[in-house]
């Protein structure tokens, strides 16, 4: 088809249009289908939890936007939301959910506490979520506004309809961890981990 | 509390000879185990649920033994949401520790605050003013409220029934209204302050509470009429996960699975705070022990949150807020940008904090899930040395085993729906 | 003050050290050797009757001349009457102290919290492992005061780690009433048993 649709000339026309325009239309229409209908996979830790419930809760409800359907098994998910906060003892299951979700798939991280660590800069928590998983979407906030979860949503609707299933550098593919277990080299993660903001001030006396 | 009226069909085989809870064969018959002796050990199965399921309320995990269908052994293992509060206490001046309170039972997140207040006015030995005591049990009774609603949403969730969950989250969202206009969050109120309150209410807020104090019971009573006397809920919670009183006193359970196992103790009542002995409500306690009277207990509180709620809205005095010691409160913010000296005062009090004096104290509160206690260890410094929180749902927890043991798969499910567990306080 | 600290005080004499009166709470210092006679002293004893452990906790100073306390913080709940008992341990020596777990089942996951948290060790507790940080956590006990608020890893070292944790672990054998059958179990189950951390295979494999 494509020798075809590459030997068909148009005058004043690229000889790849006719192509581009299927591939487009091709494109246009499988990211409308995708972001328009999400299966969130809710991994609900902490307080964010709560604010992700209510925005699928009758005021707010995310059906309007396509998450009508809540994927509880990872296998049949399309984006998983890490809403709260992410210990060190729940970084492998959060990877083996990730791993578990089939191809193509998303991750909005909910919260200051899935994005950066927040104000748990210590001992027990991953200072971000994308020294484990790779992440699409940030919602700021603590926890964020079920608006700001619905904003969103929206901005991944956005990401997904600028992906091409014809021009992979826009889209990720699988990334599995290293030979060490790592998904980024390890001077990265203590870059992404170094205290900021408030976190520098944390002393015992005073 | 209403005496029951539903005749149990569905009960246990009752007691073994042990005094456990017999186990049900997959016949669910009485004499079956006798028919058929104790089964194989090795026919025995290991599941794991969680920690990413639905219906363990959060990030816990179950493991659990079965025979068959029935449950031999659950074995839970909590930590996954485990965020190291009490060591970011340590770092943090009292005031600042009021924050982190809210994240630990996100449920409930005013009463937290409630409870951390209180325990360090009582370390430093502050009295606080009569209004700031009334809007704290305001603060209390409401956090109640959402917190039994969550329960009552996710519980019935978890036992099939989808609507009253969108029911309670509707009132839910009427309380964040409320919580939004006096303290501007949602869900991380921060409302208290060590010898007083973050803010004033507005008479927009008293008007809104009190329409929802007078409409809000409508919708308990339609879960009241869904679900109490639904054959499917009364079928899968009564004589299930039974606690007696002595059980329950042992296994130093607290709040509403405490008083369902008819065990009359409530901190409002027995151990007064914010004044608490001068509201007029009832505390509804259990007879059997079971979830459906954990059930019966947590919607009679609701009531109870708000008639109490009906009480302090009535007699909210004037008067100031904070107590008038310019070194422990903060000034307003107004006069902290025009007066020199409210000036220093703000500055010495968020730079260095409020130094509390050598000693220690500890302060429980009746919160949603029981008792939570605050305790506090000071060396002198504006630090506390411990900052201990008494997790009720964590201890409340610890007897999950002992209730599931010879229970089916999917009593499981119902019991530990019914401690209702909240992980943020439960791995701190 | 509270009047049960007299009454210890007559019934065991030596063992009890200083009461004092904190925020209107009393505290009774308790040598370790007598605790669980203490304990199930104040439980039973009519007219004491502290049914009811409230929580069990440690505390550590940042003073390091000063020593490890574990609480115990207790409630009479006919008598409406709390009563806090300390008993003071060594940071530097040995953290060991008696389970109060045979007087309440309620102290069992406190105990464990405790050992967690702090490293003390409870002679007689049933299943004295750890509960909120994973089994081979090797950054040692988080709530000493020797112990840096982020860890004693770097942040890549405790990422590698959580990582390379076998996320179905922590099925330990001692817990689980299956382990007798061990050897006619299928062999996937088997496999999965070996593979927790703490799985110890008895010895006929």
């Amino acid at each position: 088809m494509k020798r075809v649709l590459e030997t068909k000339e148009v005058p004043g026309q690229s000889p790849n249009y006719l192509l581009a325009k299927a591939q487009h239309l091709i494109d246009w229409a499988v990211n409308a289908s995708r972001a328009n209908s999400l299966w969130p996979m809710p991994f609900g830790t902490a307080c964010c939890a709560i604010e992700f419930m209510a925005t699928a809760a009758s005021r707010y409800d995310f059906a309007r936007f396509g998450m009508e359907r809540q994927a509880f098994s990872p296998r049949q998910a399309d984006v998983l939301i890490c809403a709260g906060r992410l210990p060190f003892k729940l970084a492998p299951v959060i990877r083996r959910i990730y791993d578990q979700m089939p191809q193509p798939k998303w991750v909005i991280s909910m919260g200051a506490c899935a994005s950066t660590g927040g104000i748990f800069d210590n001992y027990a928590m991953v200072q971000g979520i994308d020294t484990i998983v790779p992440v699409d979407v940030y919602v700021p906030g603590c926890p964020p506004r079920p608006e700001g979860l619905l904003y969103g949503v929206l901005l991944l609707h956005k990401k997904i309809k600028g992906e091409s299933l014809f021009d992979h550098a826009q889209r990720r593919d699988e990334q599995p961890l290293d030979e060490r277990g790592l998904r980024l080299p390890p001077e990265q993660i203590d870059e992404i981990s170094e205290p900021f903001g408030n976190s520098i001030h944390q002393f015992r006396s005073g | 509390m209403s005496k029951r009226t539903i005749a149990v069909e569905l009960a246990t085989p009752g007691l073994d000879p042990q005094g456990r809870p017999a186990r049900i064969p997959l016949e669910a018959g009485v004499g079956a185990l006798e028919r058929y002796g104790e089964p194989d050990a090795g026919e025995h199965m290991l599941i794991n649920i969680g920690p990413q399921h639905p219906a363990t309320h959060g990030v816990l995990r179950l493991v659990v033994e079965l025979d068959g269908e029935t449950v031999v052994r659950v074995i839970p293992h909590v930590g996954y949401l485990h965020s190291g509060f009490e060591k970011l206490g340590e770092y943090r001046h009292y005031n600042q520790i009021i924050p982190l309170t809210d994240r630990t039972d996100y449920l409930s997140p005013m009463a937290n605050n409630v409870g951390f207040a209180l325990a360090a006015e009582q370390l430093m030995g502050i009295e606080i003013t009569p209004r700031c005591t009334v809007l704290r049990v305001i603060a209390c009774e409401m956090s109640r409220i959402i917190s039994h609603m969550v329960w009552l949403g996710t519980t019935s969730i978890d036992l099939g029934a989808f609507t009253p969950f969108l029911w309670a989250f509707q009132e839910r969202e009427r309380i964040y209204n409320l919580q939004e206009m006096w303290t501007g969050a949602r869900l991380t109120t921060s409302v208290t302050r060590v010898g007083g309150m973050m803010a004033d209410v507005t008479d927009d807020f008293v008007a809104g509470l009190r329409q929802f104090v007078d409409t809000y019971p409508k919708t308990l009573h339609e879960i009241d009429r869904v679900l109490t006397r639904n054959a499917v809920w009364v079928g899968r919670t009564q004589g299930v996960g039974v606690m007696t009183a002595q059980e329950a006193v042992n296994y130093s359970l607290s709040g509403p699975m405490l008083r369902a196992s008819g065990v009359p103790y409530d901190m409002r009542r027995d151990k007064p705070y914010l004044a608490y002995d001068s509201y007029e409500f009832d505390v509804p306690v259990g007879e059997h022990g079971d979830v459906y009277d954990r059930y019966l207990v947590r919607l009679e509180e609701c009531h109870q949150s708000n008639r109490i709620l009906r009480q302090a809205l009535e007699r909210l005095p004037d008067g100031p807020l904070n107590i008038g010691d310019p070194r422990l409160i903060l000034p307003p913010k107004s006069r902290a940008m025009s007066d020199m000296e409210a000036m220093i005062y703000h500055f010495k009090q968020v730079m260095e904090g409020v130094k509390a004096p050598v000693g220690e104290a500890y302060v429980g509160i009746e919160n949603p899930k029981g008792e939570l206690g605050t305790y506090l260890v000071s060396d002198g410094t504006a630090k506390p040395v411990r900052w201990r929180i008494r997790p009720p749902s964590f201890i409340n927890l610890a007897a999950l085993p002992k209730m599931a043991e010879g229970h089916l798969l999917s009593d499981l499910i119902a019991i530990n729906a019914s401690v209702d567990i909240v992980m943020g306080e439960v791995d701190r | 003050m509270n009047p049960s600290a007299e009454a210890l005080r007559g019934t065991f004499a030596g063992a009890i050290g200083r009461a004092v009166e904190s925020c209107g709470d009393t505290i009774v210092y308790v040598d370790r050797a007598a605790l669980l006679d203490v304990m199930a002293w104040l439980r039973d004893t009519p007219g004491q009757q502290y049914d009811y452990l409230v929580d069990v906790t440690a505390v550590e100073y940042r003073d390091r001349e000063r020593s490890l306390e574990v609480v115990y913080n207790l409630r009479s709940l006919e008598r409406r009457t709390d009563l806090r008992v300390k008993v003071e341990l060594d940071p530097r020596g040995d953290l060991a102290i008696d389970s109060v777990v045979p007087l309440w089942q309620g102290a069992d996951w406190l105990e464990r919290e405790v050992f967690d948290m702090f490293g003390v060790t409870f002679r007689g507790h049933p299943d004295l492992r750890r509960i909120l940080m994973w089994e081979t956590y090797a950054e040692g006990y988080p709530l000493r005061k020797d112990f840096p608020l982020r860890g004693r890893f770097s942040r890549a070292e405790q990422v590698r780690q959580a990582l390379n944790a076998n996320p179905e672990a922590h099925y330990s054998m001692e817990e689980l009433s299956i382990a007798e059958a061990y050897d006619e179990l299928p062999p996937d189950m088997r496999e999965r048993l070996r593979r927790g951390e703490r799985g110890k295979i008895p010895d006929s494999e």
